[in-house]
């Protein structure tokens, strides 16, 4: 069984080929590092993906079942969700507050409706506790650190029930020490039956936690294999070009 | 598990005074107290009824207006347009109650003249994007202009049959204490409790912390922005009413310049021009210290003049200790 499946996935803008034939499969609990350089197509992938671009040609199933997403909501209800490289976290709200943003749970008295900030801290602490984050959820983001607020982020995807996480450069601006913290998180994912895509630069963090490496290089994917069976010589050369697939 | 929850209940308990120490409006607060204690002991006029009775009135327009815009700077945005909203609303109703109409009805068509200006205001910066100071400066402009045509530019000083309620409600008082003050105590109560309770008041915050987050999320960020642009020119409305009533006569130069108070009441209780934060109790302690300030400019003897420069100072002062604060903080 494939949690998520790319078959024969193309997208073109005008006369500019971004993805040309994708076929990719991603299992249940798998983590995928999908590598490649700037502009070989990664994150005209991850859009396609997460429904914000409609592709060419191709199609895309979740559970063996063919979806059609139209806007980014369709794609979130198929259980699909984003941690964005800027992470999209409001840094003058609490912790609690950005993991239930826009789904914030309601108490009814009488006519009016309020926030459920108890329900939410409570909930959102569970969800740290989940991830084993140091978190608590009634600290503003601003103070947070790079690890911290990943953690924030992933608990965003978890109390949606995502079944796959896809994550842009989760580790690009953040200390070493973070960097241990974040792959933890990926794991943690991974453990919970979540399937992660981890688009990222940086060749240690990909093979430290990823199952498989596929490689993208000007809208082709060249390599999809184990992580076992690579190397980060033989990735460098197939994102450079040096070796023209694998 | 427990280790966590125990941390967390940890840093609540802690932090009560320290939060407190950190909210601007605090600070401000004792300002504008120690202002009325150094005022009581050094003139004989500050502490009589009467014009503790001016000064709770007179701050009040400042502060129901304030309220209103510390939502929009609260969502990142800026209305400039809110002393024309309040001669506009101020215009309408003198003409219609002039014309014979009742205070109900003629009150009506003025707040809606000013939702109207609200909507267009917000329609113009969410769904065109230009940015709300280029809008809110041409209404500025436009709404005033309206209220100029509308009245021929003359005075209103007759309001038809329903003259002496305006006049009651804008001017009168109950129990002591002046009619738009009870309208400004509500305002403020309501506020904070939406601010802080209501899923509005959390996604007016959401969108000035980080827009592009809150869209993601799925919180509808523009008909929300159309909406807070419509509270303000509410409240503009509300105060334009209250100052027809209070003045007992509408000139076209009502409000003239008011959005600079307004939006320096709201700045120095708290409010924070890029967005992401701001109080309704703030933005009426702003308000209260620009109205001492200018009570006790006057009761000294010192010229009006130096007015502008006190509130300039206080401006500049206020928004300097939240920039030392937030080194600190990020320290």
């Amino acid at each position: 069984m494939s949690r998520l499946k790319l078959i024969g996935l193309s997208k073109h803008f005008g006369a500019i080929q971004a993805l040309q034939d994708v076929s990719l499969e991603v299992a249940p609990g798998e983590v995928l590092g999908l590598m490649g350089d700037n502009g070989a197509g990664k994150s005209t992938l991850v859009k396609i993906v997460a429904g914000n671009f409609h592709p060419s040609e191709g199609e895309i199933r979740i559970d063996d079942k063919v979806v059609e997403f139209s806007k980014p909501l369709d794609a979130q209800q198929s259980g699909i969700e984003v941690v964005y490289q800027d992470l999209a976290l409001c840094d003058n709200l609490s912790a609690a507050s950005n993991v239930f943003l826009g789904r914030e749970p309601m108490r009814k008295f009488g006519p009016v409706s309020v926030i459920d900030y108890k329900t939410m801290s409570g909930r959102a602490a569970e969800l740290f506790a989940q991830l084993k984050s140091e978190t608590r959820p009634r600290d503003l983001v601003r103070r947070m650190s790079g690890g911290q607020r990943q953690a924030v982020a992933i608990a965003r995807t978890l109390l949606s029930e995502a079944k796959i996480v896809m994550m842009d450069e989760p580790t690009a601006a953040i200390s070493v020490r973070q960097v241990a913290e974040v792959l933890d998180l990926i794991r943690r994912l991974r453990d919970r039956g979540i399937s992660v895509i981890l688009i990222s630069h940086r060749m240690p963090d990909v093979f430290s936690v990823c199952d498989r490496i596929s490689v993208l290089r000007r809208g082709h994917l060249v390599a999809s294999k184990p992580t076992a069976a690579s190397s980060p010589e033989e990735v460098t050369g197939l994102i450079t070009g040096a070796i023209e697939t694998a | 598990m427990t280790s966590i929850e125990q941390v967390i209940g940890h840093s609540q308990h802690k932090s009560v005074l320290s939060r407190i120490l950190n909210i601007q409006a605090f600070w401000v607060f004792i300002a504008a107290v120690l202002a009325c204690l150094a005022l009581t002991f050094m003139t004989d006029s500050f502490a009589t009824e009467r014009n503790l009775f001016n000064v709770a009135r007179n701050f009040a327009f400042v502060a129901i207006i304030a309220i209103g815009m510390t939502a929009v700077i609260a969502s990142g945005g800026i209305d400039l347009s809110v002393g024309s909203t309040v001669v506009l609303a101020a215009m309408v109703i003198s003409v219609l109650m002039e014309g014979g109409n009742s205070f109900l009805l003629s009150a009506m068509v003025a707040i809606l003249a000013a939702l109207l200006v609200g909507f267009v205001n917000g329609m113009l910066i969410a769904y065109v994007g230009i940015p709300a100071f280029v809008v809110t400066l041409g209404m500025l402009s436009a709404a005033r202009s309206l209220a100029m045509v509308l009245s021929n530019n003359k005075m209103i000083y007759e309001f038809g049959p329903d003259h002496d309620l305006l006049l009651w409600i804008g001017g009168g008082s109950t129990f002591g204490l002046p009619h738009p003050l009870y309208v400004l105590l509500i305002l403020t109560l309501v506020m904070s409790l939406v601010f802080r309770w209501a899923r509005w008041g959390q996604y007016i915050f959401a969108i000035g912390g980080n827009e592009q987050a809150a869209t993601l999320t799925g919180i509808p960020v523009k008909q929300i922005k159309v909406s807070i642009y419509m509270f303000s020119a509410l409240t503009a409305g509300i105060a334009g009413i209250l100052m027809a009533g209070w003045l007992g006569s509408v000139t076209t130069n009502l409000g003239q310049a008011m959005e600079l108070t307004v939006i320096a009441a709201a700045v120095i209780g708290g409010a924070n021009l890029a967005g992401g934060e701001g109080t309704a109790v703030g933005a009426l302690i702003g308000a209260l210290l620009i109205e001492v300030i200018r009570n006790s400019l006057i009761l000294l003897g010192i010229s009006a003049f130096w007015q502008g420069m006190f509130i300039g100072c206080f401006i500049i002062i206020a928004v300097t200790f939240d920039r030392i604060r937030r080194m600190r903080a990020s320290d």
